[in-house]
Order: structure tokens, then sequence, then C-alpha cells
């Protein structure tokens, strides 16, 4: 079975500046996998480049990011951008500045469809009515009317959740999408991604920091660190039994609500210096047989 | 001496809301008749979620604004209605520790400086040496090496600054201080090491803190009691293990269920289970 | 500790060389201007190569020294009258440096005073503030200058007033809006719970915070006042008759703009290169002090 998305090798610098050193991931059809790193690691730089979403002065210097099969950075642009929104779906970080503040929400959702999908205006607006009940919006005639800073952070969450998968995506990338939230409304929008995933038959890669939400939602995951994949594996086997001293280290650092604070002890400095040298060598090694 | 250092009794603050042109104005309420006591030595968790009024509950605490109902007894002293020149002496033993420390270092001062000027407003510097000592010692208490007093606050990173942040907050030895969501913004690695900081601190200076934090489990590494706020109400409150292991409270269970453990738990995403068995009996 | 470790290593090795890095070509070009501008102010008297008010009616209207015609005695050629346009420009240098120096320090010291009142009192002082200033910007300001040197009587003092009077609201404005701001951030609810008083709260947190903006403004408004100066000379109501001015220049050589176009051109490109190189040399400043600002 061809994998839904197969990254190998991956590199990516921001100017001179290596973020990503050969990272090799992929996520098979229907499957959710966590990515998961701290700040610097890398991994939403990962989701940018897999959408071909690169902020400026960044690019892919190696390696091979397919979708299906087919190589994303090989593709014309106008079929790349074609397969987004509509094959490969963003659920991104911010609900706050994902949506354009001065159309409603309506009209958003119904755009997208239109495009993506062709429908006719009243086709789009039933649909879309559709959508919003699917995310446990109660009275999706009221908020098409409404504009986005009119709902709170954890409907706009569930607005920009149903546009994601409004297409039926092969593949979203969930980019931190609730970091911003609070934990009672962060489950229920964990709860909401697992049903439409299932309904849809999405695969997801689901970019976050926190284990926690690592353990709850992903099959499978990959540690990223420094721009480099220290452990990837079965989330239940990584959890329980990491192999990578990082892991071990992270999962330790973990405050957790059921057990006294006498288990936390804190990422060992030495580690974290010892990695990223290990990361700058490998910027230093002359690329052999990077592809 | 008693052994409660502050205490709260029936803590409400609104903020004025004119109703209409014409209407007369009256108060949206965010804080709601609070009852809360820190003993002398404890650190006391008020958990919320966004909106439950925690951040203006911390800075009625350090009275950076007036209550508009009930009071705030610090060491026996009712401070609620003190106006700012009656406050300033009781300033240096009530300290703060805010959650982002971006904003909350001058970003045009050197760190030496937002760290001894605590001590320059209370009189406490002997000159140039004296506050180049100060700052080194204050910055060697949360472990910064003691050049980085001259430093500005965009050298650092998240946690060094945050580091900072605490060591103003302690460079006047307070009685009390308020910290609020000082570990919000940070990694898992460098959040625990300011929390072992803290807890560090604390045993050696026997510091009484209120630590604020949207996050339990953050909460039970470092604190002695927690209360629960909801829409400006303490729902429950109580010594962690007691309502860690055996919440009262709907919400408190509401709450501790929806934390995501690092453990794989297949029927977490049900949406019927509003609390999960595990989650209540794991901690008894 | 990890994060200590990470970040030493990347410690400036020179601020004030840093700061004049960030100022880029903007800095260097700005300085530059400013300097030829103020150093020709300060010694004019050592290096014009004639009395600017000396006639010479014989050669009256010389062109510059490279063209046909013109005098290498005469650097930049004469005027009507035969006096030295190049010792004229310079010594009208002197006049615009002093009254943008003057003026742009006046108006910004009255301005930031009742821009920081304004913003950190909040409430009734604001409102009646706020509202002068509103008030004060409705009057056309060359009006208000005119009517203020027929009042004091003209010469420099009531150019330099009638700017003063007319700018200050720029600052207070600018400053007003910007104190609000600042005093949102914690760091000034942090100096309030160390128990800073308000005055001291204002001078040692906020004021270093608005040192960038000032700067800005300082630097734009001294151009203004150049140009307000060069209007007031030019209608007449600015510095006594015999002394020359860029805009009195520019008066005289508008009536024989046909037969010697320099006389009218040459104080035009002083005035230009003046304006840019002052809000050049702002702008690049404000970058220099900053650091904050790119990161």
């Amino acid at each position: 079975m061809t994998a839904t998305l197969a990254v190998e090798g991956l590199k990516v610098a921001i100017g001179a500046a290596n973020v990503l050193r050969g990272v090799s991931l992929d996520v098979q059809p229907g499957e959710v996998r966590g990515l998961v790193g701290e700040s610097g690691a890398g991994k939403s730089m990962l989701g940018r480049a897999v959408l071909g979403l690169l902020p400026a002065n960044t690019s892919v210097t190696a390696g091979r990011i397919a979708f299906e099969g087919r190589d994303l950075l090989a593709m014309a642009e106008a079929e790349r951008r074609s397969l987004l929104g509509r094959r490969i779906a963003l659920i991104p970080q911010d609900p706050m500045t994902s949506l354009n503040p001065v159309k409603r929400i309506g009209r958003q959702i119904g755009n997208l469809l239109r495009h993506h999908l062709g429908l006719s205006k009243r086709a789009a607006l039933a649909r879309t009515t559709e959508l919003l009940a699917e995310v446990a919006i109660h009275d999706p005639q009221r908020v098409l009317a409404l504009y986005p800073h009119e709902i709170s952070g954890g409907m706009r969450q569930r607005v920009l959740i149903a546009m994601a998968f409004a297409c039926d995506p092969a593949l979203v990338i969930a980019d931190e999408p609730t970091t911003a939230l609070d934990v009672t409304v962060q489950r229920q929008v964990l709860q909401l991604v697992e049903r439409l995933r299932l309904r849809h038959g999405s695969a997801v890669l689901f970019v976050t920091h926190d284990l926690g939400v690592v353990a709850k939602i992903c099959r499978s995951m990959t540690v990223l660190h420094a721009g480099r994949v220290l452990e990837e594996g079965e989330t239940t086997n990584v959890l329980v039994r990491p192999r990578h001293a990082y892991t071990r280290a992270l999962l330790a650092a973990t405050p957790r609500a059921d057990r006294p604070a006498e288990a936390l002890r804190p990422v060992p400095p030495d580690l974290i210096d010892q990695l990223w040298s290990e990361a700058y060598r490998l910027d230093q090694v002359p690329a052999v047989g990077a592809a | 001496m008693s052994d409660i250092l502050l205490q709260t009794g029936g803590l409400g603050f609104g903020y004025p809301q004119r109703n209409g042109l014409f209407g007369k104005p009256t108060l949206r309420e965010v804080i709601k008749g609070v009852d809360l006591a820190v003993p002398r030595g404890s650190v006391v968790g008020l958990v919320g979620e966004s909106g439950s009024g925690k951040t203006t509950l911390g800075r009625l605490l350090v009275r950076l604004l007036k209550p508009t109902s009930g009071g705030i007894q610090f060491d026996g002293l009712e401070i609620g209605q003190l106006d700012e020149a009656a406050l300033r002496p009781l300033r240096a033993r009530i300290q703060m520790i805010f959650q982002d420390p971006q904003s909350s270092l001058n970003p045009r001062l050197r760190l030496g400086t937002t760290l001894t000027r605590p001590l320059g407003v209370h009189g406490r510097l002997k000159g140039k040496r004296d506050q180049r000592e100060r700052a080194a010692a204050l910055l060697s208490l949360v472990g910064l090496p003691s050049d980085f007093a001259y430093r500005y606050p965009h050298e650092l990173s998240g946690g060094q600054r945050q580091r900072a942040g605490i060591a103003r907050a302690l460079a006047l030895e307070p009685d009390f201080i308020v910290a609020d969501e000082i570990v919000s913004g940070l990694d898992v690695s460098t959040q625990a090491h300011i929390l072992l900081l803290l807890k560090e601190l604390r045993a050696r200076l026997g510091l009484t803190m209120v630590f604020i934090s949207h996050d339990l489990s953050v909460v039970r590494v470092l604190c002695d009691d927690v209360a629960i706020l909801h829409h400006g109400e303490v729902v429950e409150s109580g010594p962690v293990a007691r309502v860690f292991g055996a919440p009262q409270h709907a919400y408190t269970r509401q709450l501790l269920a929806a934390i995501p453990l690092p453990d794989v738990e297949p029927g977490w995403l049900d949406e019927s289970s509003v609390v999960s068995p595990q989650q209540q009996g794991s901690a008894a | 500790m990890a994060d200590i470790a990470i970040a030493s290593l990347a410690a400036p090795p020179s601020r004030l060389l840093a700061g004049l890095r960030r100022g880029g070509p903007r800095l260097w070009i700005g300085t530059v201007l400013v300097a030829l501008l103020v150093l020709a102010a300060i010694f004019v008297p050592v290096f014009a190569p004639h009395d600017p008010l000396e006639q010479d009616l014989m050669s009256a209207q010389l062109p510059p020294a490279w063209m046909t015609g013109g005098d290498h005695a005469y650097l930049l050629g004469t005027d009507s009258l035969g006096r030295c346009v190049l010792s004229r420009l310079t010594y009208s240098a002197r006049t615009a440096v002093m009254v943008a120096l003057i003026a742009a320090t006046l108006a910004a010291l009255i301005g930031v005073a009742l821009g920081l009142f304004a913003g950190s009192f909040g409430g009734w002082v604001d409102q009646s503030i706020s509202r002068l200033i509103d008030v004060w910007m409705a009057f056309p300001p060359v009006l208000l200058s005119i009517v203020l040197a027929t009042v004091i009587g003209a010469g420099l003092t009531s150019v330099i007033a009638a700017i003063v009077v007319i700018d200050w609201t720029r600052f207070a404005r600018v400053i007003r809006a910007e104190t609000m701001v600042q005093l949102t951030r914690d760091y000034a609810a942090a100096a309030q719970v160390i128990g800073l008083s308000r005055a001291r709260l204002l001078r040692l947190e906020i004021l270093p915070n608005l040192v960038p903006l000032l700067v800005t403004l300082l630097a734009v408004e001294m151009g203004i006042a150049i140009l307000v100066e060069v209007i007031l000379s030019f209608v007449g109501i600015s510095v006594a008759g015999d002394t020359p001015t860029w805009g009195s220049m520019i008066a005289e050589g508008r009536q024989i703009v046909y037969q010697a176009p320099w006389i009218m051109a040459l104080p035009i490109a002083c005035i230009i290169t003046s304006v840019i190189g002052l809000n050049l040399f702002g702008d690049g400043l404000r970058l220099a002090l900053d650091p904050v600002q790119r990161s």
C-alpha cells in the first residue's frame, strides 16, 4: 500500500542555518501520526514544507516529500496548489488569525467548497450547514451569519476543523491545533478530530509539543529534536518503553496531575547540549548519498 | 503571629459597565465572593480556565487592582482599600512574578538595573558596588551567570527571562509572592527546570506563594493546597492530594478528566465519557 | 542549565557596533548630511569666501564657476545685487539650524510633558488635554504664525515661537498614545508592584521606551521647522531683512528665475537635502537605538 505521506531525508534551511537535518517519516492511509518536539525542533517547519508554505528565505535543500506516491517537490506549482485544501488540508495553530476577520463564517466555508468541489451557491450553503452540524455546532444557521470575532476560540477551532475536513482530504496536517485552548475545550476538539478523521477516512499528521495529546490521539509517533528524528514507533511502545534518552527525559520532565511531584526530573542540560552538538556535526558532514 | 499570612473574605471585583447611553453604570463582576486563606510557608495553587478570573484575582492579591467588595487581610492588616501611598511600605513584602517575562521585563533596561530597582526604590542600595554585588547574588540565586546583569531581556531565552522575573520578585525578600502562569509559555524541559527552581527556593527561603495556573499537572508539582476557580468563584478547595484524589465538585472532575496524561488510554476520545474511571482512581 | 548553555554563546561583541550596524545606510547618509549642515552653520565665518551682505554690482548675476561666464571668486555665482550665493547659503544654514534645534526641542518638551501627563493619568486629565489638542489642530497654522509674528513682531523669536506653539501637538498626540500602550505592558505593573511612584514609573521605566520614537519625531520636527522658517522668511515675516535665509533667497531668486535660475534653485536644493538628511538621520538613529524592534 502506498503511504499517504512519505518524507525521505528532508533537509530544510533558513538562509544558511539548517532547521531540518534529514528527516524521514511516513503516514499510512487512515493513520494518525504524532510529530512531537519542543520549540526549535523543526516540527512546524516539516508541516509547512509538506504544505509548500515555507516562509521566505527558507528552502528545501535535500530530500523528497511524496504524497500518495507523487513527489510534491517535483510537481508543478499549479498542480500542487490544486491539492491543497482539497487532498491535503491544514488545521492551523491559531484559530484567531486563521479566519478572515471581515468575512462571515458561512461565506468562508462556502467559498472553499465552491472553489474545490465546484458546488453551486445553494449546494455549498447546504453542505456548509451540514459541516457545522458535524463539528457539533448546534445552531449552524446562526453561526453561518456571524463574523469570526463573534464566536469563542473553541468554536473558531471547530469551524477550522470543519473547513479542513470539508473536501474529504487524504491527509490533514494539524499544527498544534489545541495549544491555545483550555483543557476541557482541548478534549472536545481532540474528540472531534478523531470522529471526523474516522468519518472522512483521512490520515492525520498531528504536530504537537504535548506528549499527553499524542498519547490520546496518535497511533504512532515521531520524536523530533534539532531537526532530527530521535525516535519513531507505535505510541504505546514509545511511551511505555522509550528507547532514546531524550524521549525518556521528556517523559520524566512532564508534570503529571495523577502523581505527586517527586517523580518530576528536568531534562539534563548535558543531554540537550550533546544532542545539539550531534546535530551541528551533521551539518559539517558533506552530504554523501543525499538525494 | 497567626498561621494565616493572607486571607480574603468575600472578595469581589467588577468592571464598571455602562448600560446604554444614559443608563446607570453597573459592575460586571469577574470575581465573586472569594474566600481564600494562604497559610504562612505554604503554596496555594489557583486553577482555572480562561475567563475564570484567576489573573484578576492574582492582581487583587498584590493590590494592582482594588477590590469592589470584601477584604484582603495581609499579616493581620486589612489592605483591600489602602491607597497607593499607604501601600508603598507593604509593596516590599508582597511581590508578583508575571506570566510573560517578555513583557514584564523592561526591554530597554539591562537586567542588572531591573533586578536591583526594587532595592533602590526601598532605599536598600548602598552605592554602585553594592548594586553590582546584589545583582550578581540575585542572578546566582536563580541559576544565571553574573554577567547577565549587563544583558537586555531580548538577549535571553524564554526560560532565562522567567528566571530573571523570579529574581526580581525575590530581590526584596518578600513574605508573599503571587506567581501568575509563570511556566505556561515554556517548553516542557525548561518548565521542569523553573518548577524545580521554585520548589528549591521555596524550601530554602520559606516562601509563601499563590501559584496561578491553568494546568493542574503543574500545580501538583508545587502546591500544598489548591483552589479551583470557575466563573469568578472558588468551586472547590483543599489539600492537593485530596482535591486531585477525590474531587467533590463536578467541574473539578471535568477538569481532571480533560488533562491528557501521557498514557495511552483508548476510551479517552469517546465523546460519551465525561470522567474516566482511571483518572478518578489513580491518585488514591 | 540547558537554556543558559545555548544562549551564552551568542553574546554580541559590542553593542555600539551592533547599533551602528542596525542603523544601516540610513544612519550613515543621514549623519553625513546633518553633520555637513551643522558644521556649515557653526563654522561659516571661518570659511565663507565673502561677507554675505557685501554687494558687488559690477559682478551681479554671475553664474556658478563651472558655467560659461562664471568667476572663480564666486563659486556658486552671485545674486542680482552681486552678493556671493555660496556665502549667503551657508549663513542661511545658520538661521535654519538654530530655528530647527531650538524650536523642535521646545515643542518636544511641551508635547512630551503633556503627552505623558494625558497618557498616564487618563480620565478627565486625558480628556481635557486631548480636546485641547483637537481644538489646537483645527487652527490654520500659517494664519496662527502670521498673527503671532504681528503680535510679537518679526524676528527669530517669533519664528521659533510660532513653530513651538503650533507643533507641540505632534509630540503630545504620539507620546500620549505610546505611553498608554507602554503602561499596559507587564513591566509597568511590575514597577508598580515594587512600589515605584507614578512620577518615577514614568521617568525610569516608560521614558526609556519612548526614546526611539522621540528621536524620530525630533528629527522630523527639525525638518518641519526648517520648512516653516523658509515659508515665513519667503513671505518676509521672519528675521530682519538683511540676514540671509533660504526663504528670502528663494523670494529674491523668483523675480529673476529666467535670467539666473540657479539663484532660486540652489537654496531649494539646500532645503531638500537638509530635510531628507534629518529624516534619514532620525530613522537610522531609531533603528540603532532600538535593539528590540528587530528581534
